[in-house]
């Protein structure tokens, strides 16, 4: 009687479910957040599956191998128990598994950072980003000012209006400025595929490009004192005329609170408090 | 039943009692309404009114006697009380009058030295009707995010004659009354806070009383 070739079995198992899995799993990855609300999201929804996608394999690796050996090493009589043969290395498996995780490790690092380099993905590039999107000088600039315990939202290019929340044009790339006036809060909005810490102080930029109009959530992903749980708002992508007119809106509304802003700056340095402690 | 049997069933009754209590722990986090020191506005044919007061300290007898507090009081700023829960009723217009006792302290974003989210607009200082404070005469704020609404109080100014240190603050001693109105959404749990640096001690301003319930942040009980 020929002897089980255990590990022909395994590989076939493992390569079946694979193929399998692999293409399930890619698919349902493009189902979930931060979904295709902008090019950053869109791309970070791809990221995703490709993420995905490449440690199926890996983890159904472990996965069968272990079920594998659950069913099939398995001593059924307890009596018969006795201390295995020693388990000794293999050369060829161990090269095989070396060279391939470090093939995608590699693969994923480069990838990652071609990814990083086209436009920020999203995230905030401090004050001097080196990954700026093409036409990056015509983004629109919105500043976003967090304290505790609410975010705020200023625009340089329309007389400097500050507003309580935030609207932004549709089909437009717009440059996020995110900074604090007091500890460290974080800007995250993952139907837009941005977040940035907000630090006071700094200026930390982050680039998205906006598809269609949609609404999306604001929260701070930084815990910043006892009310961090209710720092959320509701923002809206709308069209550019629903924009022009909103804006128009908030200027008027809040011209008072405009005189008495200080000038537009990339951060701000509040005047010490007389009580401040 | 075997050792190993036994031993397993004791494992899981007591899996199964950590798993109660870990839901009951969270189900009663999420279910509890803050505080038992709380207040409720008077309802009249007009609306309800809201009377509260803000001084510099806590009355002596405090817990902490040097932090910035709210308090309820009546309309005649009489019987104190050390409450920041209110409640109030479900889409009706709730008057507000605030004695503020306390100084200023000025305000780290200007932009709210302007009152949104009131009926009309503007807000009373002292009856005259007002749109927005010097953001370094503020002294406190009162807003109610989830509703919108922001209105800035008024510092005292440091040259008063009779200013008040602990609570309860007289009438007699320096203080302005700001009054606005605002409508309730439906019933729910909404927070308040004050955005004004004001804690004397804490760093930055912000700690102590700004982080503390019964202080300078409280609840709306919506009913």
């Amino acid at each position: 009687m020929n002897e089980v070739n255990h590990f022909r079995r395994v590989a076939l198992i493992w390569l079946v479910s694979s193929v399998i899995l692999t293409p399930i799993v890619v698919l349902a990855a493009q189902g979930i957040p931060p979904g295709d609300g902008t090019v950053q999201a869109a791309g970070q929804t791809t990221d995703n599956g490709v993420l995905l996608g490449l440690s199926t394999p890996v983890a159904l690796a472990v996965v069968v191998f272990f079920i594998y050996s659950l069913i099939v090493f398995r001593e059924r009589d307890a009596a018969a128990v006795l201390d295995g043969p020693p388990v000794r290395g293999h050369a060829g498996v161990q090269l095989w598994w070396i060279v391939t995780t470090t093939t995608i490790v590699l693969f994923l690092a480069g990838y990652g950072t071609v990814r990083m380099l086209t436009d920020g993905a999203g995230g905030g590039q401090g004050p001097n980003p080196i990954a700026k999107p093409t036409s990056s000088a015509a983004a629109l600039p919105v500043q976003v000012i967090a304290q505790q315990w609410k975010f705020t939202f200023r625009f340089p290019t329309y007389g400097g209006v500050e507003t309580n929340h935030l609207e932004i044009p549709a089909n437009r790339l717009i440059a996020f400025h995110v900074t604090s006036l007091d500890v460290i809060h974080s800007f995250w909005a993952y139907q837009l595929g941005v977040k940035a810490d907000a630090n006071p102080g700094v200026d930390n930029i982050a680039y998205v490009q906006t598809k269609n109009p949609l609404t999306f959530n604001i929260h701070c992903a930084e815990l910043c004192g006892v009310w961090h749980g209710y720092m959320f708002d509701t923002g809206a992508v709308v069209s550019g005329p629903q924009f022009a007119s909103w804006i128009a809106q908030q200027r008027a509304r809040f011209a008072p609170a405009t005189k008495l802003l200080p000038p537009y700056a990339k951060q701000y340095f509040p005047d010490p408090q007389h009580r401040g402690g | 039943m075997s050792a190993t049997g036994k031993r397993l069933v004791g494992v899981a009754i007591c899996a199964v009692v950590v798993c109660v209590l870990i839901g009951l722990y969270i189900g009663l986090y999420l279910t509890t309404s803050p505080g038992d020191a709380s207040a409720a506005g008077v309802t009249g044919s007009n609306g309800t009114n809201l009377y509260l007061a803000t001084v510099a300290a806590s009355e002596l007898s405090d817990p902490h006697p040097s932090w910035v507090s709210y308090y309820a009081v009546d309309a005649k700023d009489q019987n104190w009380h050390h409450a920041t829960t209110f409640e109030l009723p479900a889409n009706s217009l709730v008057h507000v009058t605030i004695y503020q006792f306390d100084g200023q302290s000025g305000l780290r974003n200007p932009f709210i030295a302007q009152a949104t989210g009131i009926i009309g607009g503007t807000f009373g200082l002292n009856g005259k009707p007002t749109v927005a404070i010097g953001p370094d005469t503020a002294s406190h704020i009162f807003a109610i995010p989830q509703m919108g609404v922001s209105v800035p109080l008024y510092g005292v100014p440091d040259d008063a004659k009779n200013p008040c240190d602990n609570a309860p603050c007289p009438l007699s001693t320096d203080h302005e009354t700001i009054t606005f109105t605002f409508r309730t959404p439906g019933k729910g749990l909404y927070r308040w806070q004050c955005f004004v640096p004001c804690a004397a001690g804490s760093i930055q301003g912000f700690g102590g009383p700004m982080q503390t319930v019964g202080y300078m942040d409280g609840f709306i009980k919506v009913v």
